[in-house]
């Protein structure tokens, strides 16, 4: 458990790091951070899975994988800021110190063992993000998103912290354990279990975007500053699928044959709203705002199977999607802004990338590995993260629901070829676009990762 | 390790040649495309004519799951692999005339793609397969939309949609399959672990139209060619020729090593709605060739046609059907990528494929008119000539199978006939019009191309056992395998 509290530590240290006149540091303290906590995350990856903190938080080499995951997205990520110095407004500290804490409590959603600490987790993270989504102040959009991300997560957060009252209510006990052996011993469970059960969920799929509880999705993707897209994206997407995965398949595996239904229902929902909205969006941000929506729900995919294969599956799709959504964001972000100075109008749109493959090859590379990656292409990671999800949904038998997801992909291959075909294609007059050498390593270190799991997926499948 | 240097000598030449300056790119691509040849030739001599799988390389891939980096040669991969490596350095020179724009690039595409052909051909794991199969389609897909003509935006877009779409049909009969194996504690995606699996009827009908689908949008057939004879023509001439003379087997090879073998059954249950849709083809698309203006065109309709064919043969499932199938997928490897370059030589002097503004260029040009002719009369099949032989045993093979259907694909012969005749005599024949006034006969290169090409022609038509003894032993095995 060292990396939440190296978290915790260092994220004061850097909030204090900015009334000093030592502004520069801040970033390559926050990155030192990371790469710390990422180290101190996986050196007790041997050890036999073990409680913290009086039973409240747990680790095994699953929780220690998606954290992990998370971790290294956002030390990505945090390459990716440059200092916010671009930015007048900005205040780099407080930023940089939010995400620290944020991740705090991604640790907690991944690692919980306790559903206070779940609740905790989430509060911390969502806060987090409310306030990074409106950090651009000046910006209506952006304090629009805020408010909106706000008003709808607090309803949601509500709703799970009825949700958790209810289960406290029908098996006396928070510790997600206690409920499994209640679920497992009582064949006729209270109503209040189901009830629970049900409003924890809701409010847990708030938090990834799934259907129908995605509407605030577009909207705050949109008005976010584009890097707090990313990360929240990437991190509160990996943290929630963690934290569902640890529910259903831990708490309430002894009650698949009552929630299964829900959880295809609600895949098959989210995966036609995302992909099939996606189509119709001119502006990139909303694009990948839809297609987060709809990689929800190849991860709730594999949930609805939860055979033996869902928990690797679940761990590469979500390094997969992540790694690819940081570098089309990442290449997004330095295009758009070099579009903006001239064609203000179209710095969000597909057409910004136009011409992009002519004078900036690696931009262009970059921003098709990871469209391949997200489209699920053979050769990259994302198709071996949808391969063995695929694989997970047809060992439990549930082919239906594998052909709404087939013909679901396809449908996404529309999308983020438009992103392609706009770099290699159409005409543009995008000049060299000058990228600073931290920016260069990350989009080259996303891409190559991505290409390597997609050629030797067992590289990281053998280890979860 | 000599199957698995065919698929690395492509890739690496591909590498090589992507950071060449882009004036020495082709020359480039050409050694490493005659290396591969080289390589092939060698696989040839050592090859023995049985059904077994030769030159196997086998690595552990997913350990986890069962699935290993593993490949083969048998028969029907050997005269696959050869008209790969043949071709290829034929497609390589033939644009030797023609500066194509970022040229290192556009060569390094032709060997991946040749890479990936390689790897579909010679892939002994079902899941190898199927990576090769899509990753078959990345390079062609750039090839054709950025150095191709107008509607090449939209036109390749909907090829690479619509593929993509039938592939994962076949991703999940792959997945099905593989979960019906055991091996020892899990499953395992060999292919050949696929054919003992023997499923129940209804199961293999669901899963005969799930590869179907796959490999008729491949091939195509009717009703799925819709992508094709834009495509064709939007693209430039060297994708048209990688897509019609090599790419459009993968369809059949995936017939002949999927359907055939693992759903007997189903094949039982809906072969004949097959053969009914290929036979639907053959006449649907020689009828349209037949009022067709664009040469390109033209031949892309005719090769829909004959694709109809080899189809109908392959699903009557007699060994003349499938042997006919095999050898002719080589005939009409090598005659369309002929008749393609011959367009494109018209194309660059006229700068038009209109037929009816061609017309006059056999005055001047007797190299031209004799190599025009002799692959227009490979593609009709006369006699002598390599699309005799293939269409012969085909139209026998579905005549065993169906009598009526074999009627109706009969007809191939005479329609075939008359589109190709009219293309040569319009082009060719008649009086000069303003496009064709001064029209220089063949350069070096250019025969250089046409030459091997014209060679196959013959030898494959006057001695064709030679290619029919290589893959006997393999098909006869297989046919056994569905009527034990």
């Amino acid at each position: 458990m060292l990396p939440i509290v190296l978290l915790s530590i260092f994220g004061l240290l850097v909030l204090y790091l900015g009334f000093q006149k030592s502004q520069n540091l801040l970033l390559p303290v926050t990155l030192l951070v990371l790469a710390i906590t990422l180290v101190a995350n996986f050196m007790h990856w041997n050890d036999v899975p073990s409680l913290y903190f009086k039973n409240m938080l747990y680790e095994n080499k699953l929780t220690m994988a998606f954290s992990g995951i998370a971790l290294l997205s956002a030390l990505l990520i945090v390459a990716l800021t440059r200092g916010f110095k671009d930015n007048e407004s900005a205040q780099p500290a407080e930023y940089y110190a939010i995400m620290l804490f944020s991740l705090v409590g991604a640790l907690m959603m991944i690692g919980f063992e306790n559903l206070i600490m779940l609740f905790v987790g989430v509060e911390i993270l969502s806060v987090s993000m409310y306030v990074l989504t409106g950090s651009d102040k000046k910006n209506l959009r952006s304090n629009e998103a805020a408010l909106k991300y706000f008003l709808m997560g607090a309803f949601a957060t509500g709703i799970m912290l009825f949700g958790m009252a209810m289960l406290y209510g029908a098996t006396g006990s928070f510790n997600i354990t206690a409920l499994k052996s209640y679920v497992l011993t009582n064949a006729a469970p209270s109503v209040m279990l189901y009830v629970g059960m049900l409003m924890l969920l809701i409010g847990m799929l708030f938090k990834v975007s799934a259907a129908p509880f995605h509407f605030w999705t577009p909207d705050v993707y949109d008005g976010a500053p584009t890097l707090f897209t990313a990360f929240m994206s990437t991190i509160v997407k990996t943290a929630g699928f963690a934290a569902i995965y640890r529910l259903l398949s831990h708490s309430f595996s002894g009650m698949y044959d009552f929630w299964w239904v829900t959880m295809a229902a609600i895949t098959v929902l989210t995966l036609l709203a995302g992909n099939i909205t996606a189509v119709y969006q001119e502006s990139f941000k909303r694009m990948m705002a839809y297609s987060s929506i709809s990689h929800a729900g190849y991860l709730l995919l594999s949930l609805t199977a939860l055979t033996s294969q869902s928990q690797s599956a679940i761990v590469f799709y979500s390094l997969a999607y992540s790694l690819a959504t940081i570098s089309a964001f990442g290449v997004f972000l330095v295009v758009s802004k070099e579009v903006a100075i001239s064609l203000p109008e179209k710095a969000d749109n597909f057409d910004a990338f136009n011409g992009l493959g002519k004078k900036n090859p690696l931009l262009a590379f970059v921003l098709t590995v990871s469209m391949l990656s997200l489209a699920g292409i053979p050769l990259t990671a994302g198709f071996w993260g949808k391969f063995f999800v695929f694989s997970s949904v047809v060992e439990r038998g549930l082919t239906w629901l594998l052909i709404v997801a087939v013909l679901m992909s396809a449908v996404g291959i529309y999308y983020y070829f438009r992103a392609v075909i706009a770099a290699y294609m159409r005409e543009g007059e995008l000049a060299t676009i000058k990228i600073p050498p931290f920016y260069r390593f990350v989009l080259i270190a996303t891409t190559i990762i991505t290409l390597i799991f997609g050629l030797l997926p067992d590289l990281l499948k053998s280890l979860v | 390790m000599l199957t698995l240097s065919l698929i690395l000598i492509p890739l690496f030449a591909g590498v090589v040649s992507l950071i060449t300056k882009n004036n020495s790119a082709k020359q480039l691509a050409l050694i490493g495309a005659l290396v591969e040849l080289a390589l092939a030739v060698v696989i040839y001599t050592q090859f023995q004519p049985t059904a077994s799988q030769q030159f196997g390389f086998s690595y552990p891939w997913i350990a986890s799951a069962g699935i290993s980096f593993a490949g083969a040669i048998d028969g029907i991969s050997l005269l696959l692999v050869m008209l790969t490596a043949f071709l290829t350095p034929l497609i390589i020179l033939s644009t030797f005339r023609q500066p194509y724009k970022n040229a290192s690039t556009f060569y390094a595409l032709i060997l991946f793609m040749q890479s990936a052909l390689m790897g579909v051909f010679t892939a002994t794991d079902a899941f190898l397969f199927y990576l090769f199969f899509e990753a078959a389609l990345i390079p062609i897909y750039f090839l054709a939309a950025v150095w191709g003509g107008e509607n090449r935006i939209q036109v390749t877009f909907k090829f690479f949609v619509y593929t993509i779409f039938g592939s994962l049909f076949m991703l999940v009969a792959l997945v099905y399959l593989y979960y019906q194996t055991t091996a020892g504690q899990g499953h395992t995606s060999d292919i050949s672990a696929f054919y003992k699996l023997a499923l129940d009827a209804h199961k293999q009908g669901y899963i005969f139209w799930a590869f179907f689908i796959a490999f008729a949008i491949k091939m195509p057939l009717f009703p799925f060619h819709t992508w094709q004879p834009d495509t064709y023509t939007e693209s430039p001439t060297p994708a048209t020729m990688l897509l019609a003379g090599i790419m459009l087997k993968m369809g059949i090879y995936g017939v002949i090593r999927f359907i055939l073998p693992i759903v007997p059954l189903g094949l039982q249950t809906w072969g004949k709605t097959a053969i009914v849709l290929s036979v639907i083809g053959i006449v649907y698309g020689s009828i349209i060739a037949v009022q067709q203006r664009d040469m390109k065109r033209l031949i892309a309709y005719s090769s829909f046609a004959h694709v109809g064919l080899m189809a109908a043969g392959v699903f009557s499932q007699t060994l003349s059907g499938v042997q006919g199938a095999l050898i002719q997928m080589l005939a009409h490897g090598i005659n369309v990528v002929g008749l393609f370059f011959i367009v494109e030589i018209i194309f660059s002097r006229t700068k038009t494929r209109n037929i009816e503004q061609l017309g006059g260029i056999t005055q001047r040009t007797p190299n031209l008119t004799v190599y025009f002719m002799i692959l227009v009369l490979g593609s009709v099949a006369l006699p002598l000539t390599n699309g005799f032989v293939g269409e012969f045993l085909l139209l026998r093979g579905i005549f065993e199978s169906n009598i009526w259907l074999g009627a109706v694909a009969g007809t191939t012969i005479i329609l075939g006939a008359v589109y190709m005749l009219r293309l040569f005599q319009k082009s060719m024949f008649g009086n000069k019009s303003s496009f064709t006034e001064h029209f220089a006969d063949l350069s070096f290169s250019e025969r250089a191309v046409l030459m091997p090409l014209v060679v196959m022609v013959f030898w494959m038509g006057l001695y064709p056992n030679f290619f029919l003894k290589l893959t006997e032993p393999a098909v006869s095995n297989l046919l056994q395998m569905i009527h034990y």
